[in-house]
This record gives C-alpha cells, structure tokens and sequence, in this order.
C-alpha cells in the first residue's frame, strides 16, 4: 500500500527540489562501421546511429510521461572516433560531420566519443584525430570530444600532455566567435571510464556490448534539502546518513528509468551513474550542499572533507538502489553549471587550487573552469598533468575541461546559456612550466598499478 | 496498474469534482481518495485503475496538469510504480 507522505515526499522533490533524471545515454559500438573508405565509413556510422537510436529521444518523452520525472538529455556516445580514423585514414573531420548529421537526426542534445585514449601512446588514427579536434569542434555543435592521458595501470603520457594544452588553446582560437564554446565540448581525461554517460566525456568503450543504455541521475537539489530539514547541530556522520538514504531513493528512481528504457527500445540496460549533476538552476547545487554542512562559502576550509563525505555517502546510498554501477559515480564540481560555484568563484572563496584539492575526492576534476584568453598552452598542459597525477595516483577518473576565453581576462564573466551556465573568468598560476612539458616522455605507471 | 494524482492548492468549491471528470472521459476507475484541507490548503491523493484507459496515461496527465493552471492548483499524475520503487526495498 503506497504511504501518503512517500507520495507527497516524491511530489515536492519533483516539484520544488528539481529532482530527474540527467540523461539516458545510449552507447552504439561503431566498429563494425570501420571501412577502409572513410566516405563509406561515415556513411555506415550515420546509418547504424540513426538505426538504434531513432526511437531514443520519443521514448524519453513517453517515460518522462509515464512516471512525472523529467529526463533532461537524451544523448549518444559511441566508439572512440580514432580507431575509425586509423582503419579509414582519411580526414577523421568527416566523421565529426556525420556524427553532428546522425545527432539532428535523431534529436539528441549531445553525442560524444570524437575520442582518443592515448595513455600510453598514439596510433595512427589517435594522432590524426587529437589535430583535428579544434576544426571538428568548430564545425558542430552537438559532437563532444574526450582524450584519456593516463591510467593508472599505464602512468602519463606526457606528449599527450603536452599536444592537449595546444589542441584546448587552438579550439578556443578556432571557436573565439562563440566564446571559445569548443572548450566546453573538449575534456581531457585521466582513468576515462568506458560506460559514462555524461558529456563531455561519454564514449563507448571498447569491452561494452554492441548497443547499450546507461542512465546519469542527478538531484543535488533534493539532496541540499534534506540537509536544510535536518537541522544546523547533527554531527556529521548523521549528516551522512541522510545524504545516503536521499541518494537510494533518487537511484531507485534511476534504475525504474533506465530498466524501462532498456525494455522499451530492446536495448540491454548498462549502469546506472550515481552523480550528483548540477545544473545552473536554483536550488541545484552541489556548493549549496556544502554550504548547508556548515561551511560559509564553498572553498573555504572544511570544503574538501564535506566534499569527501557526500561523494562517499553518494555511493553507499546508490549502490544498493541499482543492480550495475558504474560510469563517474560521484560529486560532480563544475564551475559554470552550478549557481552556488559561480557565486563562490566571483566573491573569490574558490580558486583553481582548492578545486584541485576538491578533485582529490570527489568524481570528477577541474570541469567547466573560464580561464584568461592569454592562458599559455604550457600552463594548460602543466593543469592536466597536475589532473591527471591525482588520478592516477588516487585510482580515480580526473578530467580537465577549461575554456581560456579568448578576449577575456579575470573577472570578466561568460554565459554559454543552457546547462552549459557560465560564470567569472578565474585567475590561474601563471609561473610557467614550459621546459618541464617540453621535456616529453611519459611518467611511469605508479606503485598502486602493481596488484597481480 | 494504477495512476497516483496529487492535487494541491487553495481550497475552493469543486476541486474533486471536477478531477474525477477528467478521470471519467478517459475510462480512469478511481480506486481511492484521501484529502485534508489544511487552513485553506487543499491536499488530495487519489489512486485510479488507469489499466482501461481509453487513451494513454500521458493524456490524462495533461489534461489535468492543464485543468491545474486554469484553477491555481498543482497536479500530477504519475504511474505509481515510481512511488513503490523509491519507498520499497
């Protein structure tokens, strides 16, 4: 028998707590598409995306129907681009085409996998397409783009390292009309999981199934509120017990959408990611969530133990809730898509160094940052191989997506409008590191790599 | 397979009425009703078969949240599935 007050719970977190579901992502192996014409090629990857995927974006609405709960993105991520590139050769720009054609097609918000994982070296295909990242980013809208620097079984690739922190600079320049916007699309990862299926750094990995459903829930709303309910003295360890018990009921409702889904389209259902997701709208914060533990501003002291403990509390509520976890699963700390971290960033309680330390515990990394547009590409690089230590070390997946805002300078603010937000241009270290990324090479696998 | 419609707003005369209207154009059996009006805050949960229905169940929906806006209520209707696998273990 359903409890009234359960019913009126799930109403107001719907209603005033912006509770849903952040994507359905479906994953679409494209190796079957490799040809050794890339014209051809492109022509099977647009076939075989708009094939599996043509109901995607209606079935979404129907669930979205059906149960109440929003589902915000429908999206696409497929093989990494560079194994296409390198059986085709040819320019892999053509593949960034089809695959923007393929997501009109099939009204997606985002498709990504124009990817690369290079951690411990490049082949053919990842060369060609890690140069063409800038054009491909400039010429679509909807394609996103993920390069894996390191692993922490494979250490760093530092040569990627040091092409990334060009390849970001020149998709700013090559984007510089729209706000240098192809950052945002570009993510630069240490330890990618193959399952994720939020952007930017969705790709289908090469162990996945043929085609498969991954669903990213979200709900750091509801999250803040239960936290606001509970009252300004409980010692932590009950603050995470409420911040568990909230993350099961938001997965269960994650594992309803996704199994739904998978029946639905036919499709086997893959995992479920447990991230807390911001959004730039009110009361969808994942720094109000800090803020509500007793922190004055996110990014002063105590930040990273309260991060520590929600991204901890998360998982332990989630993971019960759902059969198959996987993808980030964790807190993500974007700065242009979350209100609370735009506000932190402007009164200047956060800086890139305190988000470095935040990314030690938390899912992600350094996401969504506006950096000057006279950022020097070394200084980029030297941020993604700081990133990229962390995660190789902590066992974790880190990312980098900055955007050095071409004409911008500190303080100035950008809106990307949409999910993207927008926000201050933050000051970065600018001592340089040029002749250690000159220096090239790779960083060996750690200590931790060693578990046989 | 049932429907869960939340009802809730300031209290006037034939907010029951005409909810169960709506649910009777569309072949909705209405199971169960509870409401409390609190001060002049009208609450109501009521739980119909929606297993008849003589459209689908993202109709109904729509007519109601439509109905909602035109008296100042918030309504939804959503299939209770979501409520037992959030509340259930």
């Amino acid at each position: 028998m359903l409890d009234i007050t359960d019913i009126l719970q799930t109403v107001q977190m719907i209603q005033d707590e912006c509770l849903d579901i952040r994507t359905i992502t479906m994953g679409v192996s494209l190796l079957d598409c490799a040809d050794s014409d890339v014209e051809r090629s492109c022509q099977k990857v647009y076939d075989k995306i708009t094939r599996l995927a043509k109901n995607l974006v209606r079935t979404g609405e129907e669930i979205e129907a059906k149960y109440g709960i929003p589902i915000i993105n429908k999206r696409v991520a497929v093989t990494p681009v560079a194994l296409l590139a390198g059986v085709s050769g040819g320019d892999p720009v053509l593949y960034a085409k089809a695959l923007q054609k393929a997501a009109e097609t099939i009204g997606v918000n985002f498709i990504g996998g124009y990817s690369a994982l290079v951690q411990k070296g490049f082949s053919a295909g990842d060369l060609a397409l890690i140069r063409s990242i800038p054009e491909a980013m400039a010429v679509t809208d909807l394609l996103c783009s993920s390069v894996n620097v390191g692993t922490t079984k494979a250490g760093i690739n530092m040569d990627a390292v040091a092409m990334m922190g060009g390849i970001v600079k020149e998709t700013a320049a090559a984007t510089a009309d729209r706000m240098s916007i192809g950052c945002a699309k570009l993510v630069v990862l240490c330890n990618a999981p193959e399952d994720n299926p939020f952007m930017a750094g969705a790709f289908h990995g090469v162990g996945e199934p043929d085609c498969v459903i991954n669903v990213g829930v979200s709900g750091p709303g509801v999250v803040r509120a239960a936290l606001a309910r509970a009252g300004k003295d409980l010692p932590m360890n009950e603050i995470a017990a409420i911040v568990k018990k909230t993350a099961f009921k938001i997965t269960r409702m994650g594992q309803l959408v996704g199994t739904e889904a998978s029946r639905m389209l036919g499709v086997p259902f893959g995992i479920i990611d447990l991230s807390l997701a911001p959004t730039p709208a009110k009361g969808d914060s994942v720094a109000h969530i800090l803020e509500e533990m007793g922190l004055e501003r996110c990014g002063g002291p105590g930040t990273t133990a309260c991060l520590a403990l929600l991204n901890d509390a998360v998982k332990k509520g989630g993971v019960m809730a759902s059969g198959r976890v996987g993808g980030l699963s964790g807190a993500f700390i974007p700065v242009s898509e979350d209100a609370g971290m735009m506000e932190a960033a402007r009164c200047g309680a956060l800086s890139i160094e305190k988000l470095e330390a935040m990314t030690s515990v938390c899912s992600v990394g350094l996401d969504m940052i506006m950096l000057p547009g006279d950022t020097t590409a070394e200084v980029i690089s030297g941020v993604i191989a700081d990133e990229a230590a962390i995660g190789m070390v902590n066992q974790k997946t880190t990312a980098v997506r900055v955007i050095p805002a071409v004409g911008y300078k500190v303080g100035d603010e950008l809106n990307f409008g949409g999910l993207l937000g927008g926000g201050p241009v933050m000051p970065v270290n600018n001592f340089s590191p040029a002749q250690m990324i000159g220096r090239g090479g790779f960083i060996p696998a750690p200590m931790q790599s060693l578990k046989n | 397979m049932n429907a869960v419609i939340t009802v809730v707003g300031k209290d006037a005369v034939g907010i029951l009425a005409k909810t169960a209207a709506i649910c009777a154009s569309h072949n909705a059996n209405i199971v169960d009703v509870t409401q409390t009006v609190l001060g002049d805050i009208f609450s109501m949960v009521m739980l119909a078969d929606v297993s008849k229905l003589s459209g689908d169940l993202s109709a109904l929906s729509s007519e109601l949240s439509k109905m909602g806006k035109e008296s100042g209520l918030v309504i939804y209707c959503m299939h209770e599935d979501i409520f037992n696998s959030m509340h259930r273990i």
